[in-house]
């Protein structure tokens, strides 16, 4: 049944993709104002004061599921799940990386604070979540590493 | 002959060790009489373990590591003993057959007196005495059985699926197996094991939709009481092996994913949960440290013959964590006694399998003789003799380790040569003739090539670092591979108990320090990336002991150690 529905979603990859393009064209005329500074600065800190998220809290509420050794740096997978009601926006930061802040992802009132993605990490790095939730800011973090591996065992 | 095969070497080896400082007393633990006398049962259910034999279908010798530094909390606990240390933490006495087994003491004489070990042709008796006293009894295999031999890689890891199936194996997990690629791997668990051996693992899922690739656990009656068996793969696989052998596949711990398995065990009625991980000793005690509802961690991968299991607390019980060794050297019962309908009490018992105390199983030894028959001549063909004894194991080098680098620098005129810190392949005696059989048990993976490159100081320096942080990082979640990479040529200082990437120092090369800018020829083998070309590993070693053909002991290139003295894990 997954053979079939993994060959069935390859068949409908240019439709699908077709789809996604319109979807996001809806999308970006709804989004927030594009966080220029905050996706170009370089270190940390800064992102975060673009974020307006300097002093974040940190919460339990946010949950982040991400390997603790990346099988691929090229494309970790990163979820962050947020309880903290009226989540706004999710934020991902991967301190190491030479652009810190990856993705910004805003929540329509009253959406689960869910977000799934992968992320390209050059080094072993804090990945931070930074949750805005009725105008607060909240983080928590969790550290992948990133190893040229081998050595088998 | 008169008198059996058995008697005589059993009289052979009390003969020998009276004349020797090993004497072994009538009461010691490690009395032949006594250790295969398993007791009683009672009321309960009984797990047989067996794990990283590394296709060793014949009788071998392993030499136990003399250094397994334990950094952070795992220093000073199991598996981190060796030497006397390991045998006074257990109350094993000194010179017997089970602180051979356990230790690497007085190892070449020890090593005369009682004999190889493991044989697939001796566990399949073991195994088959166990089950006539507890019957019922299930089999777990643990991985890394598929690879580690010429005939399991010649044949695909076909030859271990045979033996595995007549020594009667019930269940399974992987490592190493993968390295037979996916489609391998698929197919023979998907055609030959099918309905014979289940091949579980709970934390390998695709990695476009997560749908599990094999079955995460199995309900099995044992003598009509309900026992849930959960698979753990090695959650490293991708990164300590190629990952272009499992591209589609992602692996991890999977936490949370194994929880739920426990809890829909536990709902479905088991009465024990067992785990048969292949995490490596640190990664499970956490790991239990962590879960609730696990009975047992059966574990595998680091190669630690823990004698007896390390009992973890966690919020809602306790969690027994095994390891059972490699090579076939041993056995492990697991009696958990079964009272209103949970596990009230276990007796474990780590049986070393010695080849002279036990007949060869006839069944097995025509399989197996079967199996090699087409290769033998290959196998058989005699390369040289070393004076001296060769091992692996060990967390910084090896003698065995030592002749590959010796042979990779003298054929490739590499200035500085690596070799993978694996913890497995066989020990040889000293005298003993070094066959390409013996060459194949150190070197048979199925990504072989040798390589030469142009490396500068600071990479070398980054690739040290980042092998002695899989190794030393105070958290075993981040942990993986093996032992430390093997090197030639270069000298350096560690210190295990250092942060991430601050461990090595003090690197030279024949007395010159290593620039950070300069590029050095360095050789090694085993890269995981792909489409690497180059002679295989087996080639070159075996280029090096037929010119050389008597080998002097080799001469250890073994790191300066620091912050680890009085550590228990070094001897």
């Amino acid at each position: 049944m997954h053979h079939l529905r993994r060959t069935f979603l390859k068949l409908s990859g240019a439709i699908a993709a077709g789809a996604a393009a319109s979807f996001l064209k809806v999308g970006n005329s709804l989004a927030a104002t594009w966080n220029k500074s905050g996706f170009e600065s370089k270190v940390t800190v800064e992102a975060l004061k673009s974020l307006s998220a300097s002093a974040a809290t940190p919460s339990r509420e946010i949950a982040i599921s991400a390997p603790d050794i990346a099988e691929n740096g090229a494309q970790v997978p990163v979820t962050v799940t947020s309880k903290i009601a009226n989540t706004e926006s999710i934020s991902i930061v991967v301190d190491k990386n030479p652009f810190p802040l990856s993705s910004t992802f805003d929540f329509a009132n009253g959406s689960e604070g869910y977000v799934s993605t992968k992320l390209k990490m050059g080094q072993t790095s804090n990945v931070i979540a930074i949750v805005k939730a009725d105008g607060k800011f909240f983080t928590a973090s969790k550290e992948v590493k990133v190893t040229i591996g081998g050595c088998g065992g | 002959m008169a008198i059996s095969r058995r008697e005589f070497l059993h009289t052979l080896a009390v003969s020998v060790a009276s004349g020797f400082p090993l004497t072994t007393s009538a009461n010691t633990l490690g009395n032949t009489d006594h250790i295969y006398d398993i007791g009683q049962l009672g009321n309960g259910v009984t797990l047989m373990h067996f794990t990283d034999v590394h296709a060793q279908l014949m009788p071998n010798y392993f030499r136990e590591p003399d250094t397994n530094l334990g950094i952070g909390n795992m220093a000073g606990r199991p598996p981190h003993l060796v030497g006397a240390k390991l045998l006074s933490a257990f109350g094993i006495k000194t010179g017997t057959r089970l602180a051979h087994a356990h230790t690497h003491l007085d190892y070449e004489q020890a090593a005369f007196t009682f004999g190889a070990m493991g044989g697939f042709a001796h566990l399949a008796t073991l195994v088959k005495y166990i089950r006539e006293q507890r019957p019922g009894a299930l089999l777990l295999d643990g991985g890394d059985s598929w690879q580690g031999s010429a005939t399991a890689l010649w044949t695909k890891g076909a030859d271990m699926v045979q033996a595995a199936q007549l020594l009667g194996v019930d269940i399974m997990t992987g490592h190493w197996e993968f390295t037979l690629g996916a489609a391998r791997v698929k197919e023979l668990v998907d055609g030959t094991l099918r309905g014979k051996i289940e091949f579980l693992a709970q934390n390998i899922k695709t990695s476009d939709f997560g749908d599990p690739v094999f079955t995460p656990w199995v309900m099995r009656e044992i003598r009509g009481i309900p026992v849930a068996v959960i698979g753990q793969a090695y959650p490293y696989t991708p990164i300590a092996n190629p990952r272009h052998f499992v591209p589609d596949w992602t692996f991890g711990i999977q936490e949370e994913n194994l929880q739920n398995t426990v809890n829909d065990a536990r709902r479905k009625g088991a009465n024990a949960v067992i785990l048969l991980s292949h995490n490596g000793a640190d990664i499970d005690v956490k790991l239990a440290s962590r879960l609730t509802g696990i009975d047992a961690i059966l574990g595998g991968h680091t190669h630690d013959a823990i004698p007896q299991p390390i009992v973890v607390r966690n919020s809602s019980g306790t969690t027994l964590v095994t390891n059972a060794g490699c090579n076939g050297k041993f056995l492990a019962v697991l009696d958990l006694h079964i009272s209103n309908s949970r596990v009230s009490g276990y007796r474990y018992q780590l049986l070393p399998v010695f080849a002279n105390l036990l007949e060869p199983d006839p069944e097995m030894v025509r399989l197996i003789r079967d199996i090699r028959a087409p290769y033998e001549t290959r196998l058989s063909e005699k390369l040289a003799v070393s004076e001296g004894l060769l091992y692996r194991r060990g967390n910084f080098n090896g003698t065995f380790d030592q002749l590959i680098l010796d042979a990779l620098m003298e054929v490739t005129d590499a200035e500085i040569v690596f070799s993978p810190g694996f913890r497995w392949g066989t020990t040889l005696l000293p005298n003993q003739i070094i066959t390409f059989e013996d060459v194949m048990a150190q070197t048979a993976i199925t990504y072989p090539s040798t390589t030469v490159t142009n490396l500068s100081g600071e990479s070398m320096k980054m690739i040290l670092e980042d092998v002695c942080d899989n190794l030393f990082n105070p958290d075993p979640y981040r942990q993986q591979g093996g032992d430390m990479v093997r090197v030639g040529g270069l000298q350096y200082t560690c210190d295990p108990t250092r942060r991430t990437g601050h461990r090595i120092s003090n690197m030279y090369l024949r007395g010159k320090p290593i620039l950070a800018d300069k590029r050095y020829k360095v050789a090694g083998w085993a890269s995981v990336t792909e489409n690497v070309s180059g002679p295989p590993i087996w080639d070159v070693v075996s280029e090096y002991l037929r010119a050389n053909k008597v080998l002097r002991s080799p001469k250890l290139n073994l790191p300066k150690l620091s912050g680890v003295s009085g550590n228990p894990g070094i001897n």
